[in-house]
């Protein structure tokens, strides 16, 4: 406890760690667990293939064709009820709002060729906005992609996107941050919004898009609905950690100051929690813009468009280069506000003089952004981007090439290791879950997450075992669990290895962490063409996709619990004369353990977020369903509910981790 | 320090007015943007197309829009949908016209004899054929896999991690309805329809089936710009007759052929806009639209500028669509 005295708790982030000793738990844990998979496999080795509860692919059940019933019943209501009238009005003002940015600063305005303001005076805006809240890195940052837009041939559509995503954080702020708030004040108002918050980002859009396309319209506000309930739930649950993370100290030091509860929440925890604040802005950003493709399916306008258009015309170079322009203004935009949240403090440490200069920079840049905005009004090559050098076939067809060339190469090779995996681990595994009758897979799951976790997650798990036994799809959320869980293996060991290079090496770090970023900021639908033409179709080019959409965010995790293990522990296992392979296994895993768990926790659920994108190259399954059921109107209740059941399947198994990770996860 | 400060802030000053000067200079030389003038003739207004989501269809849709907008000063507003949402848009007035319906039973029960805000609008002249193809490689090497007859004696061929042990028939693009299971049941075929998922990865299969001569059979549909890549062979199924598909259930007949038709908006068609006369009249072949979709696809067109060039070699039959407008 010396630590304390000489610094308070809450500001040392070092905590003095000790190299875990093994306790016998987990022994126990691993022996129980081998009972259950023992008991689970001689089941399924007699009763295999009965009461397994698959169903037909057109085939629907009486709870899907009732879903669709009411669907039809909503459609029908549409004329009549006051319901749609006060959406329909909201989603006309929405509208509104959108068409007249858009007349602003990217298609043309009434009565005029081009935009009220044209090319140069929007980069100028953007540019100067980026200096204002961030500072020289990130306008030169801004400046650089927003030429790009231009260069690559895909300036409105890029400023459309900006927009639209700019536009949802901006309602996701106004509704998120009171509500994270009152969720911080309120114990009770934060155990039944979690839930919701939980079905938002875990249901699949494409399941409940028709039924949002029938409430708010075909076009942009469907599209900010969409992004605002995918891109809400990080918002809401960050301002609620960040007001709650207030020290206590300071909370109770204003109450007895006799601050009223408005008092203490602006002077105290609103300030307190700024920073966190922003961070969950910035996270918020980052899911609206991963909605840009979803959009377009609604006719939502910007990147989204050229991206499908490309890939229903298998050109893979067209949608790298559009796909490449959303991870474009995904590090602009992320840059920027992890600057923005860091400068305040920067500035109150700067000296008078500094602080002088910059206003006197500022005033300047703005006289300029004026201008440019001025001059931009006024001439036709200020208003349209240049035509020329127009970059946007070269670059995409040098991407078509080199793509086409690795493929050539290697797609024997991989092919081979997709049957290799497909035959040797998905087939046995899924035969397991999913031939086992309905009852024995239902009970050794709900054991498995009793020895994992303890009572609780076992209610959960139970619960949505039911939820997927009632929308009647058992059989195939089974297949799809195996999908689910053989690509959060591959995650794990795949970000382990990765991690724990980056973290004991700068240079790595420097290297592998960009392409990280990438991975994680560009469509998915970018790299599936590619991914069809190396692996082929069917379930393990759905797990590759999802992979690459789940390795990025565990592997940073990883990587940055490899760096928090304490030193001092390090050192003292240097001078003993531990190898390389001791310090890794011995010292550092263990002691980042906490940091691993989480980033299982965390790749789980993005893998589960692509169960979709893997119906779309022979996933099948849920995934597919809810495709299927997106594009026909009589397979609508059953998209439906393979939506529900991939929910179902997450809150299951993100609790089962949850709960073991608490268990486990700690010494 | 201070003096340091201002004599940068200074050439900074110097800097940013020497920016403001050139930008000004650059604005008072130059052509300056007028403001325009709605296009001449018959008031057309807005047009909204909706765009299903493969290459066909864009090329129907950007013609007719291309067209609309330059003879008929219509603006055009394209609508990336796909096709249950797009009919759903007719009541709500989002969407004018559907350009290219695959039958859709469904849809046509729900929207049009239903709630009556959509109507037929004609044919567009392309004929639609839905069935079971192979790689031209697999067809030439064994003729006699063109009839359904033989698949069971190739069954093993076909086999994949996905078929579960039998021959793996690749079903599609979840747009569209399937009869494929049933068939295979029906037919006594001992395949399992294994769902690719999407249009992109049946063409994929395809393309890599051929390229490295592997087993591939599966669902697929002319008019389509990939059989101009790889021309794939059509197995045969037991004929159609009317009325052999009216139970889902024990369907075990080819699927129809489809003569592809327009779908308007009830309120667009009462409009009397003169896009509503071009939708009518629009027809043509399979080929033409084959041409503009190759050009998209293949040739990496933009779908207007495939669609102006279109235009301007086929003036005689754009002219005969704007007939009465």
């Amino acid at each position: 406890m010396s630590t304390t005295v000489t610094r308070p708790a809450d500001t040392s982030p070092v905590q003095e760690e000790q190299p875990r000793v093994e306790s016998h738990r987990p022994t126990h844990t691993f022996a129980r667990l081998a009972v259950v998979v023992a008991v689970w496999v001689l089941g399924w080795l007699v009763l295999r293939g009965h009461q397994t509860l698959a169903l037909p692919g057109a085939q629907l059940t009486s709870f899907q064709s009732w879903l669709n019933d009411v669907k039809n019943s909503f459609d029908a209501a549409r004329e009549t009820n006051v319901f749609f009238k006060v959406i329909g009005g909201l989603s006309d003002g929405l509208n509104w709002l959108f068409t007249h940015l858009q007349y602003l600063f990217s298609t043309p305005a009434p009565g005029r060729p081009v935009p009220e303001i044209g090319w140069v005076g929007v980069l100028a805006l953007l540019v100067f906005t980026a200096f204002a809240l961030a500072g020289v890195r990130s306008a030169v940052l801004v400046l650089v992609g927003t030429l790009a837009f231009g260069y690559l041939g895909y300036w409105r559509e890029s400023i459309d996107t900006l927009l639209i995503t700019l536009l949802a954080v901006a309602i996701c702020v106004l509704i998120g941050v009171p509500i994270g708030i009152w969720m911080a004040r309120r114990k009770g108002v934060s155990a039944s919004i979690t839930p919701l918050l939980d079905a938002m980002q875990t249901m699949p859009s494409f399941a409940y898009l028709p039924p949002l396309a029938l409430i708010f319209g075909i076009g942009t506000a469907s599209a900010i609905v969409l992004t605002v309930i995918y891109a809400i739930p990080p918002l809401i649950r960050i301002t609620e950690h960040g007001i709650r993370g207030v020290s206590e100290g300071a909370v109770e030091a204003s109450q007895s100051l006799g601050c009223t509860s408005g008092q203490q929440l602006r002077k105290v925890q609103l300030p307190m929690a700024r920073r966190t604040i922003v961070v969950g802005i910035n996270q918020c950003m980052m899911a609206a813009l991963s909605m840009a493709i979803i959009a377009a399916f609604v006719s939502g306008p910007g990147l989204g468009v050229p991206v499908t258009q490309s890939l229903a015309a298998l050109d893979i170079g067209g949608s790298a280069v559009s796909g490449g322009l959303i991870v474009v203004i995904a590090i602009m935009l992320d840059r920027t506000t992890t600057a923005a949240s860091q400068r305040g403090e920067i500035l109150a440490r700067a000296g008078s003089g500094t602080r002088r200069m910059r206003r006197i920079v500022l005033v300047v840049l703005a006289v300029v952004t004026v201008v440019a905005v001025y001059v931009s009004r006024l001439r036709l090559s200020a208003a349209q981007f240049p035509a020329h050098p127009a970059l946007q076939r070269p670059v995409s067809s040098f991407i078509s090439s080199v793509t086409d060339a690795v493929v050539n190469a290697i797609e024997q090779v991989t092919t081979a290791f997709a049957n290799i995996v497909s035959y040797g681990l998905i087939n046995p595994l899924q035969s397991v879950l999913a031939s086992s009758p309905w009852w024995l897979s239902a009970a050794a799951i709900l054991a498995l997450a009793y020895v994992l976790g303890g009572w609780r997650p076992t209610v959960t798990a139970a619960v949505c075992e039911a939820v997927l036994l009632g929308v009647g799809l058992w059989n195939d959320s089974m297949i799809t669990l195996t999908t689910v869980l053989v690509a959060t293996i591959i995650v794990v060991v795949v970000s382990v290895v990765l991690g724990v290079t980056m973290g004991r090496s700068g240079r790595t770090d420097t290297i592998l962490r960009p392409l990280l970023d990438a991975l994680q900021t560009i469509p998915p639908f970018v790299y599936l063409v590619p991914a069809l033409a190396l692996f082929g179709v069917g379930r393990f080019t759905a797990i590759v996709a999802a992979v690459a959409y789940g390795v990025p965010i565990a592997t940073k995790l990883v990587a940055d619990g490899i760096r928090g293990v304490s030193p001092t522990s390090v050192e003292a296992a240097e001078s003993s004369g531990a190898t390389v392979w001791q310090m890794i296994t011995k010292v550092q895993l263990p002691m980042s353990r906490a940091a691993v768990v989480l980033a299982t926790n965390q790749g789980l659920l993005y893998v589960l977020s692509m169960v979709v994108i893997g119906g779309l190259v022979g996933g099948g399954s849920l995934g597919y369903f809810v495709v299927a059921g997106f594009s026909q109107d009589q397979l609508f209740g059953k998209g439906l509910a393979a939506g529900i059941a991939i929910t179902a399947l997450g809150i299951m198994l993100d609790r089962i981790a949850r709960h073991a990770a608490a268990r486990h996860g700690r010494a | 320090m201070a003096r340091r400060n201002n004599r940068s802030i200074r050439r900074l000053s110097l800097v940013a007015l020497a920016a403001v000067a050139g930008l000004v200079l650059a604005g008072c030389g130059g052509s300056n943007i007028k403001s325009t003038t709605t296009a001449s003739g018959k008031s057309c207004g807005p047009f909204n197309i909706a765009v299903n989501p493969w290459v066909g269809y864009e090329a129907d849709a950007y013609v007719v829009g291309t067209v609309a907008q330059q003879k008929l000063g219509c603006q055009v507003n394209y609508k990336n949908l796909k096709e249950e949402v797009s009919w759903q848009g007719f009541g709500s007035g989002d969407v004018d016209v559907v350009l290219e319906n695959w039958g859709h039973p469904d849809l046509v029960k729900k929207y049009i004899k239903g709630n009556h805000t959509g109507q037929d609008a004609g044919p567009t002249g392309n004929i639609g054929v839905i069935g079971w193809y192979v790689p031209p490689w697999l067809a030439k090497a064994h003729p006699d896999i063109l009839s359904w007859k033989n698949l069971n004696k190739y069954a093993s061929k076909f086999k994949t991690s996905e078929s579960g042990g039998k021959g793996q028939f690749l079903d599609g693009d979840p747009s569209f309805v399937t009869n494929d299971e049933a068939l295979v049941k029906n037919l006594n075929l001992n395949f399992k329809v294994v769902y690719a998922g999407s249009e992109t990865a049946l063409i994929q299969a395809y393309r890599k089936a051929e390229k490295n001569h592997s087993w591939v059979i599966g669902y697929f549909y002319d008019p389509q710009w990939f059989l101009s890549e790889v021309p794939m062979k059509k197995v045969s199924l037991p004929k159609y007759t009317p009325g052999c598909d009216s139970n889902p259930a024990k369907i075990a007949c080819d699927y129809p052929k489809y003569n592809l038709n327009k779908v308007v908006a009830t309120k667009f068609a009462e409009s009397k806009s003169p896009a509503y006369t071009l939708v009518k009249n629009f027809h043509w072949t399979n080929d033409d639209q084959n041409l503009v979709a190759k050009y998209i696809a293949a040739d990496h067109m933009s779908p207007t500028d495939a669609a102006k060039k279109w235009i301007s070699a086929n003036p005689d039959k754009v002219k005969a669509w704007l007939q009465g407008t």
